[in-house]
């Protein structure tokens, strides 16, 4: 298990540090860094001064050194744009995100799982159809557009939620959460439903075809002859034995979650991480799409991390596996 | 037969499809007393394994029994409710499937899985179900099992494996156990032990078997009685040593014919010139006849039904009595 660990924590290493290295590449050498921060005005003498200041004339290997060093100390320098620091902006909109994927991916999985069940064992039921009908347009309809028409149906016509923005925060330490507000509670339902349907239609379809696999396995059969009920027989004994791929895919998801938040966050102006990388983007603020990038890396790699540790909690032929290994 | 444990009669299994049923199970009757054992074999696809699912009613769509009828010690029980008949599961008949390998829920811890068979059925604490348990494992030949029944299924070999199987499928103390094949996926060396095993545990309990084999040799040493099927019918029933020493119709003639001595164990159903018909061409009359040496007239148009050859049945026209033939 210890060996598994670090073998995992040095796979994470090596993924982190070549994003680094993408990150280091488009933050020197697209663009000029010091061109970004000074003015037209600005005389030779003080750009070289600014240049030699930043270590710009150093090899190339000190300055992604120096890069990751100052990243591990979650320094990520200033945004050209607002002239802020990076990091600063960041705590600033990380917790809109968090709580924005949070709450879509607890979407997907409450409804996806039990629909997923449902339709598995009642393979031909109406409603089963219906469902899968429902998620068909899960799959096929592009996030912004079932932004806009959640907007429209619940925000123009019936005016019960509100169409843009975050509500009220309360601040808790650094962390500014909508979760503790009426209002907040409001707003985040159609940003969680909109970025969470296509999850939310993965998930169903995945426990779905994995539930069908077991329900035909010996194991099953021999539950049902020695006359457990069939309550005991679709939860414990199939559902829990499709967990493994679901979790799998569950944890991918969050981070393929935070990553497509942009859009949503975009339809939706919610003041996440999504909404400021776009804006980063539009004014070529490369410290903050580097730190974005890296950020976004990161959450990948420690989510993975933790899929992995959490399967070994439920699968006991994986703790041997990797005993042995 | 009023004292049976299980009485078959008649029963018809076929699958719906879009050229009509066909039927693969066509008018099996049978009856197993208290204690005893009933081999029942035949080749691949005789309907072996779907008279023993029509049994515990677990024959899965499209196949589901169209006629006949099964009796559990003097109850009706192909006509019950599905919650009567989960009740009826692993409480009065056990089952044990072709694979042991993959019968066990490879999430779970074996204790648990016996302990929850246990608490299905019974109204007992957790405790007593796990001393139980224990017990039950140590009859079944597990060592230590007070320290290996947290152990889960990938921990034990195919053999142990399989004992925790029969153990599960005991647990409930049911009055027929069903065996699919219970050693086909086991190594040769291990499959005589488990025989040995089930033959043991179910004799002590007086638990009557169903014991489908490919294995004559299996036959020999453990079946009271044994029926031969060939294409969804039983062509031949009667007391081991009869049919086996004696066998009366062409048909188990031609299998005893390919085993050269049973204790060789070779075992396996040797090849008779010709295949079983698939489902959709039975042949008209008696459906061994394409295969049959001794076939005539009669054979190719009407369908025999079983009748006393010796000691034991045989539906065949051989053993047509005189008086029985109507012109
Ligand atoms: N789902 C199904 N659909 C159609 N036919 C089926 C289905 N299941 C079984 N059959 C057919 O029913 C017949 C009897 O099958 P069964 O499994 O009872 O044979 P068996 O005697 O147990 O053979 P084996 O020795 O190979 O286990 C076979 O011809 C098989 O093809
Ligand atoms: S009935 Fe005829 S064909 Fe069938 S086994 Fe007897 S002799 Fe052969
Ligand atoms: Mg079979």
């Amino acid at each position: 298990m210890l060996a598994f660990t670090i073998r995992r924590l040095f796979e994470a290493l090596v993924v982190m540090l070549t994003v680094a290295l993408l990150a280091f590449v488009l933050f020197r050498y697209v663009g000029d860094p010091v061109s970004q921060m000074v003015g037209q005005d600005t005389s030779l003498e003080d750009r070289t001064r600014l240049r030699l200041e930043l270590g710009l004339d150093d090899p190339v290997y000190i300055q992604f050194a120096r890069f990751v060093g100052n990243a591990v100390r979650f320094d990520f320098g200033i945004s050209y744009q607002v002239k802020q620091p990076v990091t600063r902006l960041i705590a600033e909109r990380m917790p809109a995100t968090i709580e924005l994927a949070l709450a879509a991916a607890l979407f997907a999985v409450a409804l996806g799982i039990p629909m997923g069940v449902y339709t598995g064992i009642h393979r031909d039921s109406w409603l089963s159809k219906l469902f899968l009908t429902v998620s068909l347009i899960g799959i096929s309809l592009p996030t912004f557009l079932i932004g806009i028409l959640l907007i429209y149906i619940f925000a123009v016509w019936l005016n019960v939620l509100p169409s843009f923005g975050r509500g009220d925060t309360i601040p808790i330490g650094f962390w500014r959460t909508g979760l503790l507000t009426a209002s907040g509670l409001k707003a985040l339902v159609l940003p969680a439903i909109t970025l969470g349907l296509f999850q939310m239609t993965l998930v169903t379809r995945l426990v779905r075809s994995e539930m069908l696999e077991v329900l035909r396995t010996d194991y099953i059969k021999f539950a049902r002859a020695r006359g457990l009920p069939e309550r005991a027989i679709n939860f414990g004994h199939a559902l829990r034995n499709t967990l493994v791929p679901v979790i799998t895919v569950i944890g991918l998801q969050l981070g393929s979650i935070i990553a497509f938040a942009i859009i949503t966050e975009t339809v939706f102006q919610w003041p996440g991480m999504g909404l400021m990388f776009i804006q980063a983007v539009q004014h070529a603020d490369i410290p903050v799409m580097a730190a974005y990038l890296l950020l976004v890396a990161f959450l990948f790699v420690l989510i993975n991390f933790i899929v992995d540790l959490i399967y070994v909690r439920i699968d006991p032929r994986i703790r041997i596996l990797r005993r042995g290994a | 037969m009023p004292d049976s444990v299980l009485s078959v009669r008649d029963l018809r299994v076929g699958f719906a499809t879009r050229h009509g049923t066909l039927v693969a199970v066509d008018g099996v009757s049978f009856d197993i007393a208290p204690g005893e054992v009933l081999g029942v074999v035949g080749e691949s696809g005789a309907g072996k394994s779907l008279t023993g699912a029509a049994v515990i009613g677990l024959i899965e769509a499209p196949g589901r029994i169209t006629s006949g009828e099964v009796w559990l010690a003097g109850r009706r029980i192909d006509t019950l409710g599905a919650e009567a008949m989960r009740k009826v599961r692993g409480r009065r008949i056990g089952m044990v499937f072709q694979d042991p390998l993959t019968s066990l829920n490879p999430l779970y811890r074996i204790g648990d899985q016996i302990v929850e068979t246990i608490r299905a059925h019974a109204n007992v604490s957790e405790d007593t179900a796990r001393e139980r348990a224990i017990a039950l494992l140590q009859e079944a030949g597990i060592q230590g099992a007070r320290a290996r029944i947290d152990s889960y299924p990938h921990e034990f070999s195919g053999g142990m494996r399989q004992r925790v199987v029969l153990a599960l499928a005991l647990c409930a103390e049911p009055d027929l156990l069903i065996a699919d094949e219970p050693t086909t996926a086991l190594d040769v060396s291990i499959q005589a032990q488990i025989i040995a095993l089930l033959k043991r545990l179910c004799r002590e309990r007086g638990t009557a078997v169903m014991l489908i084999t490919h294995d004559m040799g299996v036959i020999a040493e453990t079946a009271d009685r044994v029926a031969v099927m060939y294409a969804g019918r039983i062509v031949e029933i009667g007391p081991v040593r009869e049919v086996l020493r004696n066998p009366r119709h062409p048909y188990t003639k031609g299998l005893m014919g390919a085993i050269p001595t049973i204790a060789a164990r070779t075992g396996r159903l040797v090849q008779i010139p010709g295949a079983m018909p698939r489902l959709a061409a039975i042949p008209t009359g008696c459906a061994f006849h394409p295969r049959c040496s001794q076939a005539f007239d009669r054979c190719y148009s009407e369908r025999p039904e079983r009748m006393p050859a010796g000691a034991a049945e045989a539906a065949c026209w051989l053993f047509a009595e005189p008086t029985r033939v109507h012109a």
